[in-house]
């Protein structure tokens, strides 16, 4: 289970990083630990940073956007950090706007972002 | 329902199996990785490994697994692909190439946007046998 | 059928070479194809006698049972003299017309010479002037499609060129970039655009940009919609998108069309939203005040 990416907590926030090799499988599962872990830990934000991610196709789009109206169910807000512009392009050319999702450059900007609230 | 190109897959590259979202992922690497070693720009890696990873995760949810081949046509200097899968057909291919057409409860622009996002995309159904996608980038 | 070859033309050149090359440029100053005023003399005749030394290389192991291709190895000097040649004259303006004239005045000084050399034998004549025929014209279409595609390429590199000089992306202050449009922005443009623009915010890591409208001649459905991607997907990289240089005709025009902008912000003037970027990432304007 490479593409398993481990959830640190960062200040009040759940941070995790996801890997290029990630299953479909294996991000269900993540946004389930981390719908768990949002509302076990009372956190505001979760940042996911998928800088490593080459490419987001309309599965891991939608499981993000669904991860975004969870999380804000459960009182936190998710940052989504590090986004390729080529990836963003191509989101945008599959229609994918993710409207619900927080954006941010880096995990600094996004946790600079929810300290100010 | 198009021809395929008649040098299509002319010099093949790899073959995967597809049963299960591994096999997805290394179908989209292998294609990015392909690309990036011509010269392929960034974005145009990224657009045409996102087309692969759509008809890759549909040969598998709705084929019930299928075949991926990559190769190269070197008349016309496109990385070929080929997706194809024995599995129930699509009755209706315009509907299904809509944007917000969906049979599996998904968002339903996986079809429609692989196409977008490819230099050359032809489907091929039949209605109980299967399912074939060719797909090409620009080398 | 007379027998025909390239014995009779090449015996000819190898005559008279240097006439030849002489009456094949008076024959280009009658036709008005030499342009004095853009080729000095000697240059002239220096290129005449250049080229033609080519063309006689590929006559001489280029042509078989009367068939030949310039593609072949045996005609690579006269490509490689043409291409030269072409370069310079397109660069100095020369007009296709007159390179393939230029190349068709070699046909008068042949003609004359085989009319003399096979007089009284008038089939062998004709079929002489047949080939001779044939190969200049070759010739000159070869030129020609050479020439097209030099300037094919001048147009090509500068289209890059003006693409580059047109999208220019401004660090307006630290974390502010800028992106100012000018002219129409077609969909091939709006995508060099926007690849331009969110490489920039990556190495920049800026926080606001303002795509500034102003010079843009006509806002239509679809320059909106490309303007609404771009700003969606600086959003997605994490980044804001102030639209500005909306003159209250195109919010007209915006808003008869159907146009929403959704959440994008928007501004009339640069100047406000210089303002606005300035505010997000934490700076004040403060106007002092004896001013």
């Amino acid at each position: 289970m490479s593409g398993v990416a481990s959830i640190h907590l960062v200040e009040n926030a759940l941070l995790v990083s996801i890997q290029d090799d990630v299953t479909d499988t294996e991000i269900i599962d993540l946004q389930d630990a981390l719908s768990n872990r949002i509302a076990d830990e009372n956190v505001d934000g979760v940042i996911v940073d998928i800088s490593a991610l080459e490419i987001v196709d309309t599965f891991v789009g939608r499981v993000i956007a669904q991860l975004a109206g969870i999380s804000r169910l459960l009182a936190a807000e998710t940052y989504v950090v590090g986004m390729r512009p080529a990836v963003a392009v191509t989101l945008v050319e599959l229609g994918m706007y993710l409207p619900q999702t927080r954006t941010a450059l880096s995990l600094s900007h996004a946790l600079a972002q929810l300290r100010r609230g | 329902m198009a021809e395929p190109q008649p040098d299509f897959l002319h010099k093949i590259l790899q073959r995967i199996d597809l049963k299960t979202g591994k096999d997805a992922v290394q179908a989209r690497q292998v294609v990015a990785r392909e690309l990036k070693a011509r010269g392929v720009s960034a974005l145009r890696v990224t657009r045409f490994a996102t087309a692969v990873s759509e008809i890759a995760r549909n040969v598998i949810v709705h084929g019930g697994g299928g075949h991926f081949t990559v190769g190269l046509n070197a008349a016309t200097s496109y990385l070929d692909v080929e997706c194809r899968d024995r599995g129930r057909g699509i009755p209706d291919i315009d509907q299904a190439m809509k944007d917000g057409f969906t049979t599996a409860g998904g968002l339903g622009r996986g079809l429609g946007g692989a196409k977008r996002l490819s230099d050359r995309f032809e489907i091929e159904t039949v209605p109980g046998q299967g399912t074939t996608v060719r797909m090409s980038a620009k080398i | 059928m007379p027998q025909t070859g390239t014995a009779t033309i090449l015996k000819i050149f190898e005559a008279d070479f240097g006439g030849i090359v002489e009456e094949w440029r008076g024959t280009q100053v009658e036709e008005g194809v030499r342009r004095s005023d853009l080729f000095t003399d000697s240059e002239s005749r220096a290129q005449n006698i250049e080229l033609l030394k080519a063309f006689l290389t590929g006559i001489r192991s280029g042509v078989h049972e009367q068939d030949f291709s310039f593609e072949d190895t045996a005609w690579e000097d006269l490509r490689a003299v043409l291409a030269d040649l072409t370069k310079e004259r397109v660069s100095r303006g020369v007009t296709p017309s007159e390179m393939a004239n230029f190349v068709l005045a070699l046909k008068t000084p042949l003609f004359s010479r085989l009319a003399t050399e096979l007089a009284g034998d008038t089939d062998r004549l004709i079929a002489e002037i047949r080939l001779v025929t044939r190969l200049i014209d070759a010739f000159a279409i070869y030129t020609n499609e050479v020439f097209i595609a030099e300037r094919e390429q001048i147009i090509e590199r500068q289209r890059e060129e003006m693409m580059e000089l047109s999208t220019p992306v401004v660090e307006l202050w630290d974390r502010v970039l800028t992106l100012p449009l000018i002219g129409t922005l077609d969909s091939a443009r709006s995508q060099e655009v926007m690849e331009n623009l969110l490489e920039t915010i990556l190495q920049r890591q800026a926080e606001v940009v303002i795509v500034d409208i102003t010079g843009v001649s006509t806002v239509d459905t679809q320059v909106a919609q490309h303007l609404l991607r771009a700003a969606a997907a600086v959003r997605l990289m994490g980044a804001e998108c102030i639209i500005s240089g909306i003159s209250p005709m195109i919010a007209q025009t915006m808003v008869q069309l159907g146009i929403d902008v959704g959440t994008v912000s928007t501004r009339s003037s640069i100047r406000t939203a210089l303002a606005d970027a300035l505010r997000k990432v934490g700076y004040v304007i403060e106007k002092r005040d004896a001013h």
